[in-house]
């Protein structure tokens, strides 16, 4: 039996980064942060450009916390669809090209998010990833991390906990 | 609030450029408590099938309201930075709605304000989320 011959990778990578675009650009605030996502397989890094409207405090300076509690939300929530939708894509259960065109998935919705402050946000971009310790058919439970320069010294991390959108709506 | 009240309260929000950016007025700012309303915006908006308010929006309003309500406390040294904030999402906040923050310090250490907070939309019985986080108390 022939083996099917595989996609081009062009092909695929467009598929996948016009899906994630889609995710993404659908939601304003996202926008209004200016947060951005950077995509290497299924793993997804997102990006919060430094720009002075993010400050809290003016003095030190300093990011505003409530701007990194949403950062790292808004990291959690396209973190978990994304991979809701990543195995949805590949097996072709779901076509990206209706993404594209407006046809979004409903969103997890935020039951509740803790965030620890471990350094103060520098003036300068911040990166995070989350990751997907547990999730069901009703429930899911993300973790992230965000940092700024150096990747092992955090300057904020957060659990939160989710409610799955129904397979129906 | 008398004269020196209401400046310190628009000072606050002046000084603080990203709680500008989101449009928030302080409507209170004393001894520990503070109450912070955010106006509804098409910007902030997180779910565009619903034009409901993302949550972060909401966490960065309760962030402010609750460090206000700490750096207002006769405790507190000048400066306050949060340590931690646990927010739980009761219900979507309606849109078109703003949305009112209430923050109370509920105990003050030497190096700890431990503070609450309740977000409430037009419908003030019902709220929209609810926050605990504790905070410094900016002494050295």
């Amino acid at each position: 039996m022939a083996r099917e011959k595989p996609e081009p990778v062009q092909v695929i990578k467009q598929r996948r980064d016009a899906a994630l675009h889609a995710l993404v650009d659908g939601v304003p605030y996202i926008r209004f942060l200016g947060i951005e996502f950077d995509r290497r397989g299924d793993e997804l890094t997102a990006i919060m450009p430094f720009k002075d409207d993010l400050i809290g405090n003016p003095a030190l300076p300093a990011i505003h916390g409530g701007a990194t509690a949403a950062f790292l939300e808004v990291s959690s929530i396209i973190g978990l669809s994304w991979a809701m939708l990543w195995d949805e894509i590949e097996s072709g259960r779901l076509d990206p090209d209706r993404l594209v065109a407006g046809d979004l998935p409903s969103l997890p919705k935020t039951i509740s998010f803790t965030v620890d402050y471990l350094r103060s946000g520098l003036p300068r971009d911040a990166y995070s990833r989350a990751r997907v310790k547990r999730s069901g058919r009703r429930y899911a439970s993300v973790h992230v991390e965000a940092w700024q320069d150096n990747r092992a010294r955090p300057f904020a991390q957060a659990t939160g906990h989710f409610l799955m959108p129904r397979g129906d709506g | 609030m008398g004269v020196d009240k209401t400046k310190i309260a628009e000072q606050f929000i002046k000084a603080i450029p990203h709680s500008e950016a989101l449009g928030m007025t302080v409507t209170r700012i004393e001894e520990g408590f503070a109450t912070i309303e955010m106006p509804y915006d098409d910007r902030f908006v997180g779910d565009p099938k619903t034009g409901v308010i993302h949550g972060g929006a909401v966490s960065a309003l309760m962030d402010t309201c609750c460090g206000a309500a700490a750096l207002s406390h006769p405790a507190n040294g000048g400066s306050t930075a949060t340590i931690d904030l646990r927010i739980d999402y009761m219900r979507p906040a309606t849109p078109g709605q703003r949305i009112r923050a209430e923050a109370e310090c509920f105990h003050v250490t030497r190096t700890v304000a431990f503070v609450r907070a309740r977000a409430m939309d037009d419908d003030a019985d019902r709220p929209v989320a609810t926050a605990t986080g504790t905070f410094t108390t900016g002494k050295t």
